[in-house]
């Protein structure tokens, strides 16, 4: 900085010239130097080697972006390392410090490396082409010229070619055609790097406006639901996402089949009923083809079986459950429970009898086999449904707000010795079955229903991610291949002519391009035979 | 004999070919002497100038031969039927790939097996394009038919029988997202195999240069076209894939979005795929930084490769993701 120049000078015997001045400009050259260091291809491409490594734990951890139960089954596993782990954002690979430090330093990177680009090719691509090396033999293609060559045609040709050019003539009467051809390759490489910054655009308002909801939905109108949070067995909001924002409408599960071959589906077929606003209708929905709304789609990505059980209590009261269960295998073998805390209400006392609460851990076997000793099934179908049930008597432990799983008996309540188990070996019954209690109560299982896993999204960020991947795979081809090369003839004032060429980046054809112009150019010119340069020769022999 | 009994009899018929095919380019590149002019001008390579064997230095180069258990002429023709050998055995695949196709009436990328055998088709097509083209020299076809059987062989430890598809394959994406990456992966294995190539040849001519005793492996770098030249095929080669596996990643997240629900889900599949392109990136950018960097560039391709096979292998057996299907 000059100005600091002008601010008197301390005086002293250890204090020599301008000493303020000095750690500014210091500070400048460090800041130039480190903007040249992290700018240059090199860093880049450690950047590039470094975002790959960053990659990898994102692979090798579950995620909870991706799978949160994953995670939490990881706590259980490895109790020790997995809070260490956590700490290291193992588990966030995606959205940690480091690894958007690397992402966001080749960002810039990037941007301090395609900005001096951008203002040099857009210069490049107002002005003419530049004038020949005064030594035209220095380049890598050079021919001199025996036969006469005519400035007319020189500029028809590459005109016709497409060729940009310039007619430059000299105070010595030299005359000179420079053309150059290729621009776009310079244009594709500043566009493909410009759309990876405007696809990670996208990727931030998708995770800042984007929402989803999960849903396991059963059929008929009973189970129908409507567009808001609670109604979701599991969500994500955008951070920008207000939850009063989310679009109404309501969706209900007509009726659900599952097709499979040799034990392994083959398709999945929901048909919905969806209202929203203004309109009603229905939707044939299966896996790869989503239902969407406007700029909401819903996706069918997952099904299973729902249990019907109608629980008769000591009373005589009933109540029917439609209980979801979660498979556990390819098989559809699925778990779940039925849990009924309000039965067994005593008419004469008005309350709940005590420790009558009653819950039922389940397993639901689609095709059993009772020829075996086996229970669990092979086949997904519902060939022979059947529910093998491990009765509970006692607190079911629902009172004390914590949330637990709908889909198994609280296991604290059972070791405490709040929940007394019924039947020590598990009772297996088919559907129209009814399995007895103790008390004179009875679970007979109705029948089996088939749900649907719904995922409700919406993500602005999306069409904004396409359009940058569209563009990024457009311009990524002139980037590859598209020559840039330049052609010069010149007519010198004692009547010699050469032509000479240069490609601006590394190809084979340079030459024979160039011959292939000279020979358009000047008619009577002789390419040369073979020529000596190697970028030209195939690799080996062809026999 | 049904319909998968004929798929995989055309199936071992091409092991088979391409072994014999293999063993008649082992002749050609030992025997035709005229491959090895090279070594007669150690000076001219010493002094860094290219230098290319040409068919034109072919006679010259037959009298040096005597010591040979056949002749030079005998190992062209030896070269020659390798070539058909190599047409035969990759029409035999393509063969076994449509058999595949007509008895499960589905398109033949499906499970893990399918994938490497289309991979192998893939190379191998790669390869006879370079080869009719005059860009290579045939009995190079040696490595890569060892590379191809190699894959090929690999593909049979996962082998599948062919059934129907799960329901989120089901689509015509499969068709486009799956061949691309069949494709990129085919011609990427050749690109491996020069980089590969290069790199002994490379070595190769610096022992020369250094006047240091030629060993095996390094002898057989002999008969390698210029180091030079092998490098810039190696570059052109991965200059036509990365389009291609860019489109591939690009195509799988579109079908992503529909299947899935989102178009990008950290997936194992994704993770490594990500992980590929950012190292072929990095290698087509040091490629074009500078010389110490180049010279680097092939370990970077390498590298590149090495993640695809990762991400074919470790990925579908050991990881648990969204591209995990019954079976492999």
């Amino acid at each position: 900085m000059s100005t600091t120049e002008a601010k008197p000078r301390p005086t002293g015997p250890n204090n020599p010239g301008p000493r303020k001045s000095r750690p500014l400009k210091r500070l400048k050259s460090f800041g130039r130097r480190w903007w040249h260091q992290l700018t240059s291809m090199r860093t880049a491409l450690l950047l590039l080697l470094a975002l790959a490594l960053a990659a990898i734990p994102g692979s090798t951890f579950p995620q909870r972006s991706v799978s949160p139960t994953d995670v939490d089954g990881y706590y259980t596993e490895h109790p020790d390392l997995a809070p260490f782990l956590d700490k290291l954002w193992a588990f966030d690979v995606y959205t940690s410090p480091w690894f958007s430090a690397i992402y966001l330093l080749l960002m810039v990177s990037l941007v301090g490396c395609i900005i001096p680009r951008l203002r040099v090719h857009l210069k490049a691509l107002r002005a003419a082409p530049p004038q020949a090396p005064k030594r035209m033999e220095i380049l890598p293609y050079h021919r001199s010229l025996a036969a006469g060559a005519n400035q007319g045609r020189a500029r028809a040709v590459l005109k016709q070619r497409r060729w940009r050019h310039v007619v430059r003539e000299d105070d010595d009467g030299t005359v000179t055609v420079a053309a150059e051809k290729g621009y776009l390759r310079e244009s594709g490489n500043l566009l493909f790097h410009t759309s990876i910054i405007f696809i990670l655009v996208g990727v931030a308002v998708g995770s800042l406006f984007s929402w989803y909801g999960n849903r396991i939905l059963s059929e008929g109108a009973a189970s129908g639901f409507c567009n808001n949070l609670q109604q979701y067995d599991d969500y994500g909001l955008g951070a920008y996402v207000d939850e009063t924002d989310l679009p109404r409408f309501c969706l209900q599960l007509d009726s659900f089949k599952a097709e499979f071959t040799d034990g392994g589906p083959t398709a999945y077929d929901a048909q919905v009923s969806y209202e929203n606003e203004d309109e009603t209708g229905s939707y044939n929905l299966r896996v790869n083809h989503p239902l969407s709304f406007d700029g909401t789609d819903v996706f069918l990505i997952g099904h299973g079986y729902t249990a019907v059980v109608t629980y008769t209590d000591r009373y005589g009261n009933t109540q029917t459950a439609r209980q979801p269960f979660l498979a556990m295998d390819a098989a559809l073998n699925s778990e779940g429970a039925f849990k009924f805390p309000d039965a067994n209400y005593n008419p004469d006392t008005g309350e709940v009898d005590q420790d009558a609460e009653t819950g039922f851990d389940a397993i639901l076997v689609p095709t059993y086999d009772d020829s075996t000793q086996m229970l669990i099934g092979s086949e997904p179908e519902l060939n022979n449904p059947v529910l093998a049930l491990t009765a509970y008597q006692g607190n079911l432990g629902l009172a004390d707000g914590q949330p637990e799983s709908v889909y198994s008996i609280n296991e604290d309540q059972i070791a405490s010795g709040n929940l007394d188990q019924l039947n020590d070996e598990v009772e297996v019954i088919g559907v129209g079955d009814t399995m007895e209690l103790e008390d004179g109560s009875s679970l007979s299982f109705d029948a089996v229903e088939q749900y649907a896993v719904l995922q409700v999204r919406h993500d602005p960020g999306g069409p904004i991610v396409l359009a940058g991947a569209v563009i990024l795979l457009t311009a990524l081809l002139p980037t590859l291949a598209v020559r840039r090369r330049r052609y010069w003839i010149r007519w010198n004032p004692d009547g010699t002519v050469e032509t000479a060429g240069l490609g601006r980046n590394d190809f084979d054809g340079l030459d024979e391009e160039c011959d292939e112009l000279t020979a358009l150019i000047a008619p009577d010119f002789e390419p040369p035979g073979q020529t000596e340069s190697d970028a030209d020769e195939p690799i080996g022999s062809k026999s | 004999m049904t319909g998968a009994e004929a798929a995989n009899a055309l199936f071992v018929a091409t092991i088979l070919t391409y072994a014999a095919a293999m063993f008649a380019y082992a002749l050609e590149y030992a025997f035709d002497k005229r491959a090895s002019k090279a070594v007669g001008e150690k000076e001219l390579v010493a002094a860094g100038n290219a230098v290319i064997d040409r068919g034109t230095s072919a006679d010259s180069a037959d009298s040096g031969a005597e010591s040979a258990p056949i002749t030079p002429s005998a190992a062209r023709g030896a070269g020659r039927i390798g070539l058909v050998l190599t047409f035969l055995g990759t029409a035999a695949l393509a063969a076994s790939i449509i058999t595949r196709v007509v008895y499960t009436g589905r398109w033949p990328w499906g499970n893990m097996f399918e994938y490497t055998v289309g991979v192998a088709l893939a190379g191998m097509v790669t390869w006879l394009v370079l080869v009719s083209r005059g860009t290579v020299p045939r009995r190079l076809g040696l490595f890569a038919t060892f590379a191809v059987t190699m894959v090929l062989g690999t593909s049979v430890r996962v082998y599948t029988e062919a059934g129907p598809l799960v329901p989120a394959l089901d689509s015509y994406w499969i068709i486009i997202h799956v061949t691309a990456a069949i494709a990129a992966s085919g011609i990427l294995l050749i690109g491996c195999v020069f980089a590969i190539l290069h790199l002994i040849k490379r070595r190769y001519d610096r022992q020369v240069s250094d006047g240091k005793p030629i060993r095996f492996p390094l002898n057989i770098a002999e008969r390698l076209p210029d180091a030079t030249a092998l490098e810039r095929l190696t570059f052109k080669i991965h200059v036509f894939a990365f389009p291609l596996l860019t489109f591939g990643i690009f195509a799988g997240s579109v079908w992503a979005h529909f299947a899935w629900g989102r178009y990008w889900n950290w997936d194992p599949k994704e993770v490594w795929a990500f992980i590929a392109w950012v190292v072929y990136a990095a290698y087509l950018h040091a490629r074009v930084s500078g010389k110490s960097m180049k010279a680097n560039a092939p370990w970077i391709a390498i590298l590149g490769y090495a993640v695809m096979i990762f991400n074919l292998t470790a990925v579908n057996l050991v990881f648990d993701g969204l591209h995990s299907y019954s079976g492999v």
